[in-house]
């Protein structure tokens, strides 16, 4: 009777206990590879400079068109009912099942030089922008739309009836009230963006001070100084813990400030 | 100033609600819920595209076959049902969205300066009302649109929320239309009634004249009560008589004092040829006035008061219009609905 109720508890703590262990001891692991002293001077090394500059600058304008393009399309998505709308809502989330090589392929296939519409982004810049947009944007994109939908259309139309336009009104309600929603899609797109890897490679390649970005700059380093590795992955470690205790304090802070309900789904891949 | 109407065709769910409609004063739109009666208002205020039709408010015309002023365009004061205020602002901020420097003054109207720099979360319902009639009247409205006011609040504050309501609206001067479920509301606060039902305006008028000669059945059915208003002259022994505005005395065994309005259901009256020695405290004797027969029923009216009876008692009592009768109500019968400030 007793041990009836003991081994249930006993195996559920031990699978907790694995589980976390499991979760934990990688990160662990790149922190104590080395001292912290080590770790620093390794990130004054050449190619991890210059892979922090690439990631942060491409990371940025990658997030910047996500913001000005996604939050239009979510709040369409979120207020309008048209046809074709659940067909664009899945479009929306494809980035999200479609292996990175895959989309690294599609995004040749578009806009390669043989592509749908023949461009020279392929192996630039403004390829690696290309490809973490692509990967990143239904994390944006998806929370918005959620957020923009528990946005209570009675309080759109008190302020229309206010004499508040159709702009004010997005300003001065919706927005403020979809802040926090909008905000916490962001740092999960951000955090997804900053560790693309398969369709940046396929789509920009790899060039130092190009379009070599922290996990491919890893990726290089791995079999020739691995330290500079470790120190790199220390860094982008430090970058997503910094996201996640952000989007957790933004979540917090927004379930008191708002009465909305908001769900989205976390689930990063690639 | 009033609101007119014409014609106007709104679609529903299943069907198109037609209707044409004069408001001066206050106007209440009852009827069943899925009538249409928020489509109405939200019609007149820009937010639901009409069919055809003409919206006009004094000179200006909101919306005909050429005319489309958008919402913000439309000085409409619009209270929502749920009173929609704005969560992330403060009170002051609420009512300052309509117009910039006029929150401390609207405040004060309503007698609310002291929630200036509350949230809206931290309000009763009786509060929020407050502060959503405090915005809408900030906006310096042409019209005032209500949806359902009184719904959201409980039984007790609802009471004190129709007097006071009462008060504002008849010291504006601005041409307001309400929507309710309830008639007893419609009453209280409006000057005239209209009953929306299947897509129509079954009739519109002053509800004594809904309660007396109601146009269908569905009409007698909804408009409940005979609403006799007056004051209390005297009270004692738990029951207070109150002197109506024809200087007939009607007892009621509710509490009341000041200027009340009773409410006293047709089908709790009694008619008779002769005076009832019975437990009924109030007689109201007189000339039939009027007898509608719907049906297997008839609503008599005697002075200020309308019974309804089977039509077999009629034919029983031979009634004819003008004949003397007696009609009778316990006190026990009757509510007080609406009390005004002593």
């Amino acid at each position: 009777m007793r041990l009836g109720r003991i081994v249930p508890a006993v195996l559920v703590g031990l699978a907790a206990a694995v589980s976390l262990a499991f979760l934990l001891l990688p990160v662990l692991g790149i922190f104590v590879h080395t001292t912290p002293r080590h770790l620093l001077s390794q990130l004054g090394n050449p190619v991890a400079k210059d892979a922090l500059v690439v990631s942060l600058k491409t990371s940025a304008l990658a997030q910047l068109a996500i913001v000005l393009l996604g939050t239009p399309t979510a709040y369409l998505l979120a207020t309008r009912r048209f046809p074709g709308r659940s067909f664009a809502i899945t479009l929306v989330e494809l980035p999200l099942v479609l292996p990175p090589a895959v989309a690294g392929i599609g995004l040749f296939t578009a806009f390669g030089h043989m592509g749908l519409i023949s461009t020279n982004v392929p192996f630039t810049q403004t390829a690696v922008v290309v490809a973490v947009a692509f990967v990143s944007s239904p994390l944006y994109v998806r929370p918005a739309i959620a957020a923009f939908e528990a946005v209570d259309p009675d309080l759109v139309a008190a302020s229309r009836t206010l004499g508040a336009g159709p702009v004010r009104t997005f300003g001065r309600v919706v927005l403020p009230l979809a802040r926090a929603g909008l905000a916490a899609g962001l740092a999960l797109s951000f955090a997804r963006g900053l560790g693309e890897f398969g369709a940046t490679i396929m789509f920009a390649g790899s060039l130092q001070g190009v379009t070599q970005t922290l996990p491919l700059a890893i990726y290089a380093e791995f079999n020739q100084n691995f330290d500079a590795a470790v120190a790199m992955s220390a860094l982008l470690v430090l970058v997503s813990v910094a996201l996640l205790v952000s989007l957790r304090l933004l979540l917090s802070w927004r379930s008191s400030s708002t009465t909305s309900p908001f769900r989205f789904g976390l689930s990063t891949s690639g | 100033m009033a609101l007119v109407l014409d014609n106007v065709a709104v679609p529903l769910r299943a069907f198109d609600l037609r209707l044409s409609l004069e408001v001066e004063g206050t106007v209440a739109l009852v009827g069943p819920s899925g009538a249409g009666k928020t489509t109405v208002l939200r019609a007149v205020a820009g937010l639901v595209r009409p069919r055809s039709g003409t919206i006009a408010v004094g000179d200006e015309t909101w919306f005909d076959c050429r005319t489309d002023v958008p919402v913000e365009e439309r000085a409409a004061g619009f209270l929502f049902q749920d009173y929609a205020l704005f969560p992330h602002m403060t009170v002051k901020k609420n009512v300052e969205y309509a117009r910039k420097g006029a929150g401390d003054d609207y405040l004060e109207r309503l007698r609310i300066r002291h929630l200036a720099d509350a949230r809206p979360r931290e309000l009763s319902g009786g509060e929020r009302q407050r502060v959503a009639l405090a915005r809408s009247l900030a906006r310096d409205p042409k019209v005032l649109l209500l949806d359902e006011p009184l719904s959201a609040l409980d039984a007790h504050t609802k009471a004190s929320v129709r007097r006071e309501l009462r008060e504002l609206l008849a010291g504006l001067d601005v041409p307001t239309l309400f929507v309710t479920h309830d008639f007893e509301d419609a009453a209280a606060l409006a000057d005239r009634v209209g009953v929306l039902a299947d897509g129509t305006l079954r009739q519109v008028g002053p509800t004594a004249e809904l309660v007396s000669r109601p146009a269908d059945p569905f009409v007698a059915s909804f408009t409940g009560a005979n609403l006799l208003r007056g004051h209390v002259a005297a009270a004692g022994n738990g029951v207070a008589r109150v002197r109506l505005e024809d200087g007939l005395i009607v007892s009621t065994a509710e509490p009341a004092q000041g200027e009340v309005v009773l409410a006293i259901y047709p089908w709790d009256i009694t008619i008779g040829p002769d005076p009832p020695h019975d437990s009924a405290l109030n007689v109201v004797s007189g000339p039939v006035r009027t007898i509608a027969e719907l049906g297997n029923r008839a609503r008599v009216g005697i002075g200020p008061v309308t019974a309804e009876i089977t039509t077999e008692s009629v034919r029983r009592l031979g009634l004819q219009p003008g004949d003397m009768v007696h009609a009778a109500f316990k006190a026990t019968a009757t509510r007080v609905v609406a009390t005004s400030t002593p």
